[in-house]
C-alpha cells in the first residue's frame, strides 16, 4: 500500500516538474526565438519589458488573456473551441515517454527519470505526432474561412508526405537497439550517438522533424505570405495562444526526440546527465530557429515531391542496408 | 550539377545569418537614442517674428490658399499704424500633411517648418494650434529677413524711405 502511494506521489511530482519546466521553457523559447531571429536580421528583438526583455512572455500572456475571444459566424463552435487544446495537449502528452536522465536512487529505490517508461515509446510518440495534426485540420475546418481551410488542407498534405519517411528513419535505430523503449535506445548510445552510426537516417529524421514542427522551410499550413495565418487565421486571444504555445511545446518535444533517438540523450562527458540532455535539446532548438532565419518557404508541391520521391526511397534504402549490415554482423 | 547548386544554395544562407548574428544590430533605440533630422526636415509649423520682434505675418491668406488640405484659417486685422496682422491664426495639425507648401507660399517668411517630429497626442482636439501656440520669439531659419524694411507701406519707415525704394514722385513735376 505504502509502496503504491509513494510511486503515485513520485509520478505526480515528475508530472508537475515536467509540466512547469516545459511550459516555462516554451514561453521563453518564444522570447529566445524572437531575440535570435532579431539578431540574425541585425535587429535587437524585444528588449523593452524588463531587463533585456525578459518579462516579455509575461506581458504576452497578459495581453492574450485580456483580448477578446471572437468566434466567427458560421463556425462549428464545439470543434472550433476544442481544436487549439488538441494541439497543445498532444504535444504535452508526448513528454510522458521522454527519458531525460538515467534512473536515480531515492529513498532506497530506483526511480526512472521518465514519467512512464513505455516499452513502445517510439510508437506512442509517432501516434501522438499524427494526432497533433488533428488540431490543425479541425481548427481550420471549423473556422468557416477559406484561408484557414487551405491551411489545414496543406497541413494534412504535409502530414502524409513526411510521416512515412519519419517512421522509416527511426527503423534503423530500433533495429540497432532491438527495443521500442526510448530509455533502451538512449542506453544503447552510451558509446557513440546514432547520428554518427546512421547519418542518413539522422538527416532524414531531422528534415521530417522540420516538417512536423510546421516551421520554415515547411511552414505551409500557416504561410503568412499567402494564407494570412493559415489554420489559426480566425483564432484570437488565449485560443490563439494555445496554438502558439502548442507549437513551441512541440518544438521542444521534437528536439527532445532528436536528442534521444540520435544524439545520445543524456550521455556526455564531464557534465551531469541532465545538463547534457537539456543542453542538447536547446541546441537543436537553436538550430531550428537558425533555419527559420535562413531559409525561404518551399511550395507545398515541392514538399510533397521531396517527401515522396527523395526522402521515402532514401529511407527505405537505408533500412535495407542497415538491416543487411546488422544481419551480416550478426548483432 | 544542379544538385550541387541546390546544396550550395541551401547552405550559404546559414553562413550569412551566422555572420549577421556576430554583428551589432543596426536598430536605433528610439526613445533613448533620438534621430537628428536634417535642417530642412518638415516638422511642426511655427510663426516667426522679424528682427524688431514684431509678428511677420501680414494675414495675406497665401498660406491658407496654398494649403492642399485647408487646415490654416485666420482673421485679418489692421493696426493703428497701418500694419496688417492676423487677429487670430489657427492651424489644425490633425489635418496638416506637412507638405510645406504654406511655407513656400508665404511672402514674409512668417510661417516656417521646424524639425520637431515628436508630435503625437491622445486627443485630436489638442492638435488645433492657436496663434499663441504657434508664435515663437525669433526669426526661425532666417533671423535677418525683414519684410517691412523693403516693402512696407509707411509702417516701419515713412513712404519711400525703405531700402531699395525710391521716394514718391510728384506727378505734376513730371510735366513737360
Ligand atoms: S504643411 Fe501643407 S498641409 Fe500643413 S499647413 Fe502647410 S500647406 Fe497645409
Ligand atoms: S503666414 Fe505668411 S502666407 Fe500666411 S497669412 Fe501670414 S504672411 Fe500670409
Amino acid at each position: 500500500m505504502m509502496d503504491m502511494l509513494l510511486t503515485l506521489a513520485l509520478i505526480l511530482v515528475k508530472l508537475l516538474l515536467i509540466f512547469g519546466v516545459v511550459l516555462t521553457l516554451a514561453a521563453y523559447l518564444v522570447l529566445a526565438e524572437r531575440k535570435i531571429l532579431g539578431r540574425l536580421q541585425l535587429r535587437h528583438g524585444p528588449n523593452r519589458v524588463g531587463p533585456f526583455g525578459l518579462l516579455q512572455p509575461l506581458a504576452d500572456v497578459i495581453k492574450l488573456l485580456t483580448k477578446e475571444d471572437t468566434i466567427p459566424a458560421g463556425a462549428d463552435r464545439p470543434i472550433f473551441l476544442l481544436a487549439p487544446g488538441l494541439t497543445a495537449i498532444t504535444a504535452l502528452l508526448a513528454f510522458a515517454v521522454v527519458p531525460f536522465s538515467p534512473p536515480i536512487t531515492l529513498f532506497g529505490r530506483t526511480v526512472p527519470m521518465v514519467v512512464c517508461d513505455l516499452n513502445i515509446g517510439v510508437l506512442y510518440f509517432l501516434g501522438l505526432s499524427s494526432l497533433a495534426v488533428y488540431g490543425v485540420a479541425l481548427g481550420g475546418w471549423a473556422s468557416n474561412s477559406k484561408y484557414a481551410l487551405l491551411g489545414s488542407i496543406r497541413g494534412l498534405a504535409q502530414l502524409i508526405s513526411y510521416e512515412l519517411s519519419m517512421g522509416l528513419a527511426i527503423v534503423p535505430v530500433v533495429l540497432a537497439t532491438r527495443s521500442f523503449s526510448l530509455t533502451d535506445i538512449v542506453m544503447a548510445q552510451a558509446n557513440i550517438p546514432f547520428a554518427l552510426v546512421h547519418p542518413l537516417a539522422f538527416l532524414i529524421f531531422f528534415i521530417s522533424m522540420l516538417a512536423e514542427s510546421k516551421r520554415v522551410p515547411f511552414d505551409l499550413p500557416e504561410a503568412e505570405a499567402e494564407l494570412v495565418a493559415g489554420f489559426h487565421t480566425e483564432y484570437s486571444g488565449m485560443r490563439f495562444g494555445l496554438f502558439f504555445v502548442g507549437e513551441y511545446i512541440n518544438l521542444i518535444i521534437l528536439s527532445a526526440m532528436i536528442t534521444v533517438l540520435f544524439l545520445g540523450g543524456w550521455h556526455g562527458p564531464l557534465l551531469p546527465p541532465l545538463v547534457w540532455f537539456v543542453g542538447k535539446v536547446l541546441f537543436i532548438c537553436f538550430i531550428f530557429i537558425w533555419i527559420r532565419g535562413s531559409l525561404p518557404r518551399l511550395r507545398y508541391d515541392q514538399l510533397m515531391h521531396f517527401g515522396w520521391k527523395v526522402l521515402v526511397p532514401l529511407a527505405l534504402l537505408n533500412v535495407l542496408v542497415t538491416g543487411a549490415v546488422l544481419l551480416w554482423l550478426g548483432v | 550539377m544542379s544538385l550541387w547548386r541546390d546544396i550550395q544554395g541551401t547552405l550559404q544562407p546559414f553562413w550569412v545569418t551566422l555572420r549577421n548574428m556576430m554583428r551589432k544590430p543596426v536598430t536605433r533605440q528610439y526613445p533613448e537614442e533620438k534621430t537628428v533630422p536634417s535642417f530642412r526636415y518638415r516638422g511642426r509649423l511655427v510663426l516667426t517674428r522679424d528682427p524688431q520682434g514684431e509678428e511677420r505675418c501680414v494675414a495675406c491668406h497665401m498660406c491658407s490658399a496654398a494649403c492642399p488640405v485647408d487646415c490654416i484659417s485666420m482673421q485679418a486685422a489692421e493696426a493703428e499704424d497701418g500694419r496688417r496682422y492676423a487677429a487670430w491664426f489657427r492651424i489644425n495639425f490633425a489635418r496638416c500633411i506637412f507638405c510645406g507648401l504654406c511655407t513656400e507660399a508665404c511672402p514674409t517668411l512668417a510661417i516656417q517648418m521646424t524639425t520637431d517630429y515628436e508630435f503625437a497626442k491622445r486627443d485630436p482636439l489638442h492638435f488645433v494650434y492657436e496663434k499663441d501656440d504657434l508664435l515663437i520669439h525669433d526669426g526661425g531659419k532666417d533671423l535677418h529677413y525683414d519684410f517691412y524694411r523693403h516693402a512696407g507701406i509707411g509702417v516701419a519707415n515713412p513712404r519711400g524711405k525703405n531700402a531699395d525704394e525710391y521716394g514718391p514722385v510728384d506727378p505734376r513735376s513730371l510735366l513737360p
